[in-house]
């Protein structure tokens, strides 16, 4: 017998006996998530859950962003029952809950201090007064700038800044030769991507994505004063390339001391001040999210990402249970004793912003906590909207349109088009869509 | 009479022929590279020197098991492959030496199967393996990507089929071999070289699949393209550590490649020259 035979034979051996083998299958979870620092660490924290619930175990599935997206939606749709847990945003749950999809969570036991949530955050995820996923995390966008580079200038940050203040900050700041921009801002396309920032800052100039009739806003002043200010900063004062810039671009850019500024989601806070991976670790201030002169809207961004059941799970007894501890003020403790005050998920509970320990670790933390009581997603703008949401449109089709607007908006950074091009044909697109999904409704 | 070749034309194409491999296997390179540095310099922008650090690959060790989803691509990918081949060497047979007028078309449409976006039937394929109870299964996932690799592997096979003379096969029939016989003793032996490269590629295609790996399994079932897929983050720094996981997933697939180069260059200019 020849070593290929043999090697052969034992190859078609193995793939047989693997083909047919099957896993034994107790009371085990699988909980689909994405692969963020916070969620990562949940994982490696697990053993602690599984030790007090013998009879538990926990199975990870984790995926990128928008491919867990487009998985759990089919699972869910098709009710194919592969996840018991779901980590889903807060734009999500809203919408699936509407649909049935998912579960309402009312077996959090007793211990569970539901009313500690941030009010704004258990908003987003409260339907007909009943709780359909609980935040692990939570954020808003604030400014993060270089206090170096703010008394080089002769700057100080305002505690209330407003736009035409980070306009001329950002312009000052910039020193070209030295490889310093200004001001980073997200320019990648996409709807969580550059149309959150500008969806948040059109707010903050008065604009709205629709009227009370569903009406795309596009051709009003506000879109165009808030687009014309966002391309003018960029121009002048943003890194070349912006248009492929997103949230992990700009860290990084900050990080190595590229940016002057920084607005982006409150728990970057986190990795900037982080001396292991940023060069201006000591150096970075945190301020609100600006407001235009006169007004008082600071953008309303606020996301969160959530632990939910869905419908087709059939451990959803064993599945609030984790997500009760997962979401707890122990585990937030369980964090803090093992990896540090710094690194406990933000942004969820009233009480950890009241922590001494906490705020002494994070100096973030006010500032943060600033950011999330600014944020009121149901009156994301000055003008009556239609719809809920901050930074986006709880509508199912907000993911296609807003992805579609953001390109168009990309492009005009990148030089491909121009402000009046792309709010033109940001106009037509969202009208043909939204006609085409049956608005009004 | 051939064409005589001057040392400079020798130079030349040797020097062409360099550049073009060295662009082909340039992104594998890179991978390996940027798995060597630490995060802030892999997002830094291009450069190919790294700091030799392991911390990536460290980490992607502490935060995920590689030998379930290793093991798991070993067994799909090749009993796919398997699979696939005993189907597909008595459908070339036929295709190959009884023709019939619909043989060129059935062919054409078995090809066009592949020119269809996988996305399109993913809703379909969906209910059906969880109505088969096969979700999250290895032997799904071997199913389908015997299925989807099905059409490349009756094509392959069926030009190799080709190129061997009807009359050696008429003269074993003269000499009493049955069907069976035929297949297994004279034509199975004389394709080996085409059957061995149509066996390579499978395995090489069905390791490398991602779409349908990554959406019909969850934990029991996840082959590696799951594992580096599980890598990428919306917030944070993640490009030295997916790097890794790339290269952890790939490795031993080019190993294989590297050592049956000879087979696969032999199979896929088998009945060039006549």
């Amino acid at each position: 017998m020849t070593l290929k035979t043999v090697l052969l034979g034992a190859c078609s051996a193995l793939a047989l006996a693997g083909i047919f083998s099957t896993a034994a299958s107790a009371e085990t979870l699988t909980i689909a998530t994405v692969n963020n620092g916070d969620m990562v660490r949940m994982q490696g924290l697990t053993s602690e859950f599984t030790k007090a619930n013998p009879d538990i175990q926990i199975n990870w599935v984790t995926l990128e962003e928008n491919v867990l997206r487009e998985r759990v939606t089919t699972d869910i749709a098709t009710k194919g029952g592969q996840y018991d847990i779901l980590t889903i945003g807060n734009y999500e749950v809203p919408i699936w809950a509407k649909q049935g999809w998912l579960l309402e969570l009312n077996k959090l036991g007793d211990k569970y201090d539901a009313n500690d949530l941030l009010p704004s955050i258990r908003g987003g995820l409260t339907i007909n007064s009943k709780l359909y996923a609980a935040p692990f995390y939570g954020e808003s966008a604030m400014i993060m700038y270089r206090k170096d580079l703010f008394d080089k200038a002769g700057l100080k940050m305002p505690e209330n800044p407003t736009w035409d203040f980070i306009g001329d900050a950002a312009r000052k700041i910039t020193d070209r030769k030295e490889g310093v921009n200004g001001i980073c801002l997200r320019g990648k396309a996409g709807w969580g991507e550059n149309m959150a920032f500008i969806t948040a800052l059109a707010n903050s100039f008065g604009g709205r994505w629709f009227d009370e009739k569903w009406n795309a806003q596009f051709d009003q002043p506000e879109w165009k004063a808030a687009l014309t200010y966002y391309v003018n900063i960029m121009k002048d004062a943003g890194p070349q390339g912006a248009s492929s810039n997103g949230f992990n671009e700009n860290l990084t850019l900050f990080q190595q001391g590229k940016c002057g500024m920084w607005m982006d989601a409150t728990v970057a806070a986190s990795f900037v001040s982080n001396p292991k991976d940023s060069k201006v670790a000591d150096k970075v201030g945190y301020a609100i999210f600006p407001v235009k002169e006169g007004m008082t809207n600071h953008g309303n961004w606020l996301w969160s990402w959530n632990l939910a059941v869905p419908a087709s799970s059939k451990k959803a007894d064993s599945a609030q249970k984790f997500i009760s501890w997962a979401t707890s003020k122990e585990y937030t403790q369980l964090v803090a004793s093992k990896e540090g005050w710094a690194n406990v998920p933000p942004g969820t509970r009233t009480s950890l912003y009241e922590n001494a320990d906490y705020k002494k670790a994070a100096a973030f933390a006010e500032p943060t906590l600033a950011a999330m009581k600014a944020a009121d997603i149901t009156k994301p703008t000055v003008k009556p909207v239609p719809y809920t949401g901050g930074q986006f449109v709880a509508i199912p089709e907000f993911q296609a349109i807003g992805t579609n607007v953001g390109q168009l908006f990309s492009a005009v950074i990148a030089g491909q088009s121009t402000v009046d091009d792309a709010l033109t044909a940001a106009q037509t697109a969202t009208s043909r869509e939204m006609k085409r999904a049956g608005y009004p409704k | 009479m051939a064409r005589s070749v001057t040392t400079k034309h020798k130079v030349i194409a040797t020097i062409a022929a360099w550049v073009v491999a060295l662009i082909i296997f340039f992104p594998i390179l890179y991978t390996i590279i940027t798995s060597l540095k630490t995060e802030p310099e892999a997002i830094a922008g291009f450069n190919l020197i790294p700091s030799f650090t392991l911390e990536s690959y460290i980490t992607v060790q502490t935060q995920r098991d590689y030998f379930t989803p290793f093991m798991n691509s070993v067994i799909i990918s090749v009993g796919s492959t398997i699979l696939a081949l005993i189907v597909a060497i008595p459908a070339a047979w036929a295709m190959a030496f009884s023709p019939t007028k619909r043989t060129k078309g059935i062919l054409m449409w078995m090809l066009s199967t592949k020119m269809m976006p996988a996305v399109a039937v993913l809703v379909p394929i969906y209910l059906l393996f969880r109505d088969f109870g096969l979700l999250d299964s290895r032997i799904g996932l071997t199913v389908m990507l015997m299925l989807i690799n099905l059409p490349i592997v009756v094509w392959m096979l069926y030009t190799y089929f080709r190129e061997i003379p009807g009359e050696i096969l008429e003269a074993a029939r003269m000499d009493g071999a049955g069907l069976w016989q035929e297949i297994v003793h004279v034509l199975t032996p004389m394709a080996v070289p085409g059957i061995a490269s149509t066996l390579l590629l499978n395995i090489i295609l069905a390791w490398n699949e991602s779409f349908w790996t990554i959406r019909l399994s969850t934990t029991n079932a996840a082959p590696l393209t799951a594992f580096i897929a599980s890598f990428s983050s919306p917030q944070g720094l993640f490009w030295a550590k997916l790097s890794a996981a790339s290269t952890m997933a790939i490795a031993p697939i080019l190993i294989l490649g590297w050592f049956s180069q000879k087979q696969l260059v032999r199979g896929l200019t088998f009945g060039a020259v006549k």
